[in-house]
């Protein structure tokens, strides 16, 4: 890290740091771009993957923290601001980190940050119309201003860009999304092979995608702005409705982040726990991505096989948590209740069946000529990419991106325990695919290690009825079932988060589909957008 | 199910009385009969899901608890074909003209489970800019279905409970008059540029 800050100081003599969790550059924006261009090129920095970028309102001023990592796994955040509240304007990085261009739209869409030089400044999430920008801590929510709309959406063709001009001055441009003689079919956002609502304006060529534009906010909740108005335990249960199969690493996410900053010590036994849940829902999550990539791919059989094993696992969720899907099991300082009596019999009788199961599904449908057909080759994305991208999980490591945070970030207990990390090379479907699989095995084999050692103690620590964090700052990662999930936290020191920002694994999924659908056929997308798994609620939040 | 073990029998049967009272025809009643037998007994859904409520639906669909036994697994994926929605995860304001327009597209006679708690009020995301209280504000609801999510036992109980109601209903006079109430509904909600669609 000390490296690091050298190197930067060389190059920057303005920009000042801070040590928090992470190193924290703070750099002017006008020479941001120039900062940015090294951290990614500078091969003593080599910041090649963006993992978020999250938008912040400081009221006497708003601005922007990136998050990057590089090959060694460094992570390091840059924080660029501005004073101007009536028309904050910062340099974009879309021309180094792909992602970077769907990133700043978002925080355009909260915040009314414009990006100089993004080439597509338009809303993310809500329309056109909206008015006011709702994560600025002077929004005013009253339903009247934005009342449920009585009328069709307003669609543009145009987006907008803004560029500088020699002289320093910033010119608006409109720019078209899609070429005049284009033929845009609408997909979505009712649609079954979209995997929930969202819309895809696709301009095809006879069978052929020419362009995606994917259309989101069909189910934006406004995930992040409520929590800031609930106390820190409040916030958990929302993690469970963001990816509702991952509600258990989201739920640890988020705990772990409030744990550390609260300076809580989480007991053995519930840490054993957790990481058991996490692991049962990973293998939940993936079997029923099976059963749906299959059945959109017309192999409904599928469903059926592997929702057989999803239902077991989802029993005996239901036996200790009390539900089966939106669990609100672990809680701030361990989990809520104790595992129920039948546990660790109900977890080996699943243990015992899953080899017979994954045996069976490779029978089904990996091998099938037809299933090899329509997905090897299909959506090939590169390694490069992957990381330009930022697709991470199982989608990251089908193109050879070793992403695995249980690896590369190590929390918990996942130091100790044994496993590998399923990494393919070819980055097609196919290998999308047999990630998901082969991860089923190592599951089962982190959750074999841990099964008849789960140590006695509490499961939950002592924890103070009233939770209040310390001024500052704090960025977690996990392994959710699709990714990374990243849990931006920052506190004034009250009993709710004065920003709570979710980074989720989706969201980058759904972006990367314009660039591996271009110049495939219609019927591909639906191949490519399976096998990316992106749940619709996770990327809109 | 023993006719005890419902919950609302007075709702149908103040539905039975209005029809008695109104008098029918025999030969009327007993088309009536024969076609609300059919009917009740095969209400295809139209495959709608938002969120994660919409998981559960799945399940239901699935093996386990295959609501094939019962004549409702013929989702269909175009409103025009389907008799119901089920309105399963929760309607946000970009969503709400859709889910009209959905609604539009139905085929006559057509219903709305409104499910899981989202559905019915909007939830645990009450303090959200963007989300609809209740779709409810937006189509007219037949049956609500409470829980988050509800579970597809739960699920099954409300798609039993819209049957039971098509089986007592009066099909020839009686469509006519759903007709008018949903026309009220929609003049009273209107929304530009969608009712225009039929
Ligand atoms: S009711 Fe609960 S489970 Fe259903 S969509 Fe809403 S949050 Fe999700």
């Amino acid at each position: 890290m000390a490296d690091f800050q050298q190197t930067i100081a060389k190059l920057f003599p303005e920009a000042t740091f801070e040590q928090a969790d992470t190193l924290m550059v703070n750099i002017a924006d006008a020479q941001w771009h120039s900062l940015a261009k090294q951290l990614k090129e500078n091969p003593q920095l080599g910041f090649d993957y963006l993992i978020t970028i999250v938008g912040m309102d400081w009221k006497e001023s708003m601005g922007c923290v990136y998050y990057l990592q590089n090959k060694h796994n460094d992570v390091i955040s840059v924080k660029v601001t501005t004073t101007d509240r009536e028309n904050p304007m910062l340099h974009s990085v879309a021309d180094l980190w792909a992602i970077a261009g769907i990133y700043e739209r978002e925080v355009y869409d909260f915040f009314g940050i414009v990006f100089i030089g993004n080439p597509d400044m338009r809303r993310l999430f809500l329309s056109i119309d909206w008015k006011g920008f709702p994560l600025r801590k002077d929004y005013d929510e009253n339903p009247d201003i934005n009342p449920v709309p009585t009328d069709n959406e307003r669609q543009s063709d145009f987006t907008y860009t803004y560029v500088e001009t020699p002289d320093g001055k910033v010119e608006k441009k409109e720019v078209r999304v899609f070429e005049p003689e284009d033929f845009v079919v609408n997909i979505g956002p009712q649609h079954p092979a979209t995997h929930g609502v969202l819309r895809f304006r696709t301009a095809v060529d006879g069978e052929t995608i020419k362009k995606i534009d994917v259309y989101m906010g069909y189910i934006h909740r406004g995930v992040e702005k409520i929590c800031e108005k609930d106390t820190y335990p409040q916030t958990l249960h929302f993690m469970d409705r963001l990816d509702y199969f991952s509600a258990h690493p989201y739920h640890h996410g988020l705990c772990m982040t409030i744990e550390e900053a609260a300076g809580i010590e989480v007991p053995r036994r519930a840490q054993v726990i957790r990481v058991i849940m996490d692991e049962l829902s990973r293998i939940a999550s993936h079997c029923l991505f099976m059963g749906t990539f299959c059945m959109d791919l017309g192999a409904t059989t599928m469903l059926f096989y592997t929702l057989r094993v999803r239902e077991q696992i989802l029993d005996i969720m239901d036996r200790t948590c009390g539900a089966r899907m939106t669990f609100n099991y672990e809680c701030i300082g361990g989990v809520m209740q104790d595992i129920h009596a039948d546990f660790v019999k109900d977890v080996h009788a699943l243990l015992d069946v899953l080899p017979a199961n994954i045996k069976e599904y490779n029978k089904v449908f990996t091998g099938n000529v037809i299933a090899k057909n329509r997905m090897e080759g299909v959506g090939v994305l590169t390694r490069e990419n992957a990381i330009n991208w930022s697709v991470t999980g199982p989608s990251g490591r089908a193109s050879g991106w070793s992403c695995d945070v249980r690896k590369t970030h190590p929390y918990s207990i996942y130091s100790e325990l044994e496993f590998d990390e399923v990494i393919h090379t070819e980055g097609d479907s196919m290998a999308r695919f047999k990630v998901r699989l082969e991860e089923i095995e190592q599951s089962a084999r982190i959750i074999a290690q841990l099964i008849d050692n789960i140590p006695d103690g509490d499961y939950c620590a002592k924890v103070p009825k009233v939770i209040k964090l310390p001024v500052g700052h704090w960025f977690r990662m996990v392994e959710g079932c699709r990714g990374v999930f990243g849990v931006y936290l920052e506190s004034d020191g009250s009993t709710m988060p004065y920003r709570l920002k979710l980074v989720t694994p989706s969201l980058p999924a759904a972006a990367v589909v314009n660039h591996l659908t271009a110049g495939s056929k219609i019927a591909d997308l639906i191949t490519i957008g399976g096998s990316l798994d992106y749940i619709v609620p996770d990327m809109d939040r | 199910m023993p006719y005890d073990a419902w919950k609302d029998n007075e709702y149908i049967e103040s539905l039975v009385k209005e029809l008695k009272d109104n008098g029918t025809n025999v030969i009327v009643g007993s088309l009536d009969k024969l076609i609300n037998w059919g009917r009740s007994n095969s209400i295809w859904p139209l495959t709608f899901a938002t969120s994660c409520c919409g998981i559960e639906f799945v399940s239901l669909g699935a093996a386990r608890y295959d609501m094939a036994r019962f004549g409702w697994e013929v989702a269909r994926s175009s409103p025009r074909q389907a008799d119901f929605i089920m309105v399963a995860g929760t309607i946000v304001h970009r969503m709400a003209p859709v889910l009209r327009r959905l609604y539009d597209q139905l085929a006559e006679p057509k219903y709305v489970i409104a499910c899981g708690a989202c559905a019915v009020s909007g939830g645990p995301f009450k303090k959200s800019y963007h989300v609809v209280m209740g779709c409810d504000q937006i189509v007219p609801v037949d049956v609500y279905l409470p829980g988050c999510p509800p579970r597809p036992e739960a699920m099954i109980y409300s798609i039993m409970q819209l049957s039971r109601k098509i089986k007592v209903e009066r099909f020839f006079g009686g469509v006519n008059r759903r007709e008018k109430m949903q026309k009220e509904f929609l003049e009273s909600h209107p929304i530009e540029g969608v009712n225009d669609v039929k």
